[in-house]
């Protein structure tokens, strides 16, 4: 079933799904970034700043209303962002190919049901027997069919459920390591013999209190006035952003044999985890990473689509770090898209292919950006997780 | 010397390193006894209180102190006890530096009742409680430890520090199979020659009163709650649910060629890896079974094996009906004539489903199966289900000549590995 093989193989990106406040589809995408399209919501969690979701009409990938309900908002993303890349890649539909077509979802948790969470806080302190009074509540409050929709490897099942991709399905965690992980793997896989095609990625609801919550305990959300995410060391942090992002990864010979026409290469990806107690770990770490992906980087056309996130200090010491690495260009692509977390990694893997293959880098997202002229044909995508995890791919041109 | 690369050239990858925790007890060799003996840990649940609730039992680690308890936190614990057991035994690398990458299956993580009640209280918000409030006391910086005990990552996190695993560990998912998953990610990465070792750990310490509830609404648990000892009996025709539980397991996995060059005692061999996922229905298997069917027979091909060759079934075994119908189904149509042969035992009915950890909780068992050369029963078959025919080694354990087994693993979201494991090399 699976060889052995001397030489890694070549795996090309055939097909890409990405939805976020942009908007979804490769245009939307490239003209949003054209345009600088600078799209937040200041109000709904102020003093928080988030990435509202673009409007999407679900139908469109998810047919069924039946399969949209047992879903919650993050899982109708991803199952949608899927969908876009199946049809991209020209694989929707296909049972037998999407039959064994291996999968990796990058996913943290589902959303919380604010309103039960509140109603139980509300009326726990008067309760007689706070413990039967949670107990009761929660039998009867929540929905049983909620579970599924927090379950992290449900975005995966869903993905099967409604668009028959059944070969494998592992779903990675771990915050923004996840999707850095499952590029990482997936190409590895692929390289290997492991695996000819895989779909993989990833979907984010950024626009939940729960979650606001969960990051604001470490103090990561941007409040206050917007700024690109290089500028925010007076203020650091990250905006949430809702985001899905799914890419179609296929062995060359595999896309070329049922005449797939390729995006881009993902030529190489790397994990990193640096010992974030010391002070420049993550620099140091970036470093150790960066001959790994971009040994054979020719400057002349190549830039950096970072996945920064404006988290201290992170961020900072990504800056450095490639102020000191080279003198690429630089897009934090966050800057428009906002923060996804788990998905970002593929965000911004699909976001430079979409570069390379229209062979022009796309202008800053921020004042601390530089244009850039001439032809790109690389693009080294970063990913440094804001608490923890280091990630970097290249992404090439074909032809 | 058997050959160090299979048929098709790729490492062979063997076992040098195991340790369990379950509700019976910490490390292979309690386990084993009471395993054998036909134990059940299974107990009444006193970490929380059941009133009002359906089901009140649980194979909870009670024995293991966890202080503020919340399930990352007992699940790191577990899993930090499980891999010890394992890379001592092992003896690859040195201390605090384990020479390869972590592979942890985990429990989905999110804040729990007790730390949402206490920024609830911290909010000073006095009638209608709501998320805005959360958020300010949240924002307050007094909770900041918060954020890292309810990352995902955390409990990787703990276990890269302290065996000192090599790159950025990978966290996953795959619901109740998660376990196998984790193997299967570190038997892969082995064999595309990646790495001489990796450690693989699954852990699930989530008997928590939301996770109980949760399990329960979706009519997934046993009910019969006295006494809690014979309420997981699986492929009994009373059946009537899984038990919850806890634990964690660990295996550390090395190449062939490494682990004979070190002189290391090989445990046992994972001689292949199958999976298929199902698109049926987010909580039920296909009824006609051709995804777990292929998940199996896809681990045989994997394993360049044929059902002949398999003397051992560790199953999935949890309980609830609709599970052990299909895999019964499954299995027959997968050994055909021979399933009636071949004995097939759910640990389960002792040590309760372990829900993420399970898939390497029964790799463990599955391979102490092997080497003691004797099978671990189905305890609490006292009403056999006329539709099982098969040999679910009933109640007690039985000595029996095995050289390969295998282990199923299924989970929610179509999730169906399959781990096919040896005694020895070819």
């Amino acid at each position: 079933m699976v060889e052995a093989v001397a030489t890694p193989r070549e795996a090309w990106i055939t097909g890409i799904g990405i939805v976020s406040c942009l908007g979804e589809g490769l245009d939307a995408h490239w003209q949003g970034f054209a345009d600088g399209k600078r799209v937040v919501d200041t109000e709904t969690f102020a003093p928080y700043i988030v990435h509202p979701l673009a409007p999407i009409d679900f139908d469109k990938q998810i047919p069924k209303k039946g399969d949209q309900r047992q879903m919650e908002p993050w899982q109708r993303i991803g199952t949608y962002a899927a969908g876009l890349a199946l049809d991209g890649a020209g694989c929707k539909g296909n049972k037998e190919l999407l039959g064994r077509m291996d999968m990796i979802v990058a996913a943290g948790g589902g959303e919380r049901d604010e309103a039960v969470d509140g109603a139980i806080l509300s009326a726990l302190p008067n309760a007689a027997k706070p413990d039967l009074f949670l107990n009761e509540r929660l039998m009867s409050d929540l929905r049983p069919t909620l579970f599924l929709a927090q379950l992290s490897n449900l975005l995966a099942g869903n993905i099967s459920i409604v668009h028959g991709v059944t070969g494998s399905s592992r779903t990675f965690m771990g915050e923004e390591l996840a999707g850095v992980d499952a590029t990482q793997i997936a190409l590895a896989r692929i390289a290997a013999g492991q695996s000819e095609i895989a779909l993989v990625g990833g979907s984010y609801n950024g626009e939940r209190s729960d979650v606001v919550m969960l990051y604001e305990f470490g103090g990561y959300c941007l409040k206050g006035d917007f700024r690109p995410v290089w500028e925010r060391e007076a203020g650091p942090g990250f905006a949430l952003g809702s985001l899905g992002a799914f890419v179609v990864l296929e062995n060359k010979a595999h896309a070329t044999a049922r005449g797939a026409t390729p995006i881009a290469r993902l030529s190489a990806a790397a994990s990193g985890y640096s010992r974030r107690a010391q002070p420049g770990a993550i620099k140091d770490e970036l470093a150790r990473m960066w001959p790994r992906v971009a040994g054979a980087l020719r400057p002349a056309g190549a830039a950096v689509i970072s996945g920064a996130t404006g988290a201290a200090p992170a961020t900072a010491e990504e800056k450095d770090f490639l102020a000191a690495q080279s003198e690429l260009p630089v897009r934090a692509t966050g800057s428009l898209v906002g923060h996804g977390i788990e998905p970002q990694m593929v965000m911004n893997v699909a976001l430079a292919a979409l570069a390379v293959n229209r062979g022009k880098l796309f202008p800053p997202c921020g004042a601390l950006e530089r244009p850039m002229e001439g032809a790109l044909t690389q693009a080294v995508v970063t990913g440094v997780g804001h608490w923890r995890g280091e990630g970097l791919a290249l992404v090439e041109a074909i032809g | 010397m058997a050959s160090v690369r299979d048929k098709s050239g790729r490492p062979v990858v063997v076992v040098t390193g195991m340790g369990v925790v379950t509700s019976l007890g910490a490390g292979k060799a309690d386990n084993w006894e009471k395993l054998t003996a036909g134990q059940s840990g299974i107990r009444a649940i006193s970490r929380f209180s059941t009133g009002g609730l359906r089901t009140r039992i649980a194979g909870t680690v009670d024995f293991v102190p966890v202080d503020p308890l919340t399930s990352p936190a007992l699940a790191g614990r577990l899993a930090d006890m499980a891999a010890e057991e394992a890379v001592a035994q092992s003896g690859v690398g040195r201390n605090g530096h384990f020479p390869g990458p972590l592979f942890l299956a985990v429990a989905p993580v999110e804040v729990e009742w007790p730390q949402r009640q206490e920024v609830a209280k911290a909010s000073g918000a006095n009638q209608q409680v709501t998320y805005t409030d959360l958020i300010r006391a949240a924002s307050s910086g007094k909770f900041r430890h918060y954020h890292e005990r309810f990352m995902f990552a955390s409990v990787a996190d703990g276990l890269a520090q302290k065996f000192g695993t090599e790159g950025a560990p990978v966290s996953l998912s795959t619901a109740c199979a998660s376990g196998a998953s984790a193997i299967q990610l570190g038997f892969e990465a082995i064999r595309r020659g990646e790495t001489d070792a990796a450690l693989c750990v699954a852990t699930d310490g989530s008997v928590n009163v939301e996770s109980l509830i949760r399990f329960s609404l979706l009519s997934a648990l046993a009910m019969s709650n006295d006494p809690p000892q014979g309420a997981s009996n699986p492929f009994s025709k009373n059946c009537d649910g899984f038990v919850m539980a806890e634990g964690a397991g660990a295996l550390v996995l090395e190449s062939y060629e490494g682990a004979t060059a070190r002189g290391a005692k090989i445990l046992g061999v994972i001689a292949g890896c199958g999976e298929l996922a199902d698109s049926f229905h987010r909580t039920r298997s296909s009824p006609d079974g051709k995804p777990i069917v292929g998940c199996m027979r896809n681990a045989l091909e994997d394993a360049g094996l044929t059902p002949e060759d398999i003397d051992y079934i560790n199953a999935h075994g949890t309980g609830t009906p609709e599970n052990d119908k299909m895999e019964c189904q499954c299995v027959t149509t997968v050994f055909g004539e021979r399933a009636k042969q071949i004995p097939i035992s759910s640990t389960k009915s002792m040590i309760g489903h372990t829900l993420s950890a399970a898939g390497a909780i029964e790799a463990v068992v599955t391979l102490m199966t092997l080497e003691h050369q004797r099978i671990p029963p189905t305890i609490n078959y006292n009403i056999p289900d006329p539709a099982i025919t098969l040999d679910v080694v009933p109640n007690v354990a039985r000595d029996a000549s095995m050289r390969r087994a295998l282990s199923n693993s299924f989970g929610f979201g179509g999730q169906n590995v399959s781990l096919v494991m040896a005694r020895e090399p070819n």
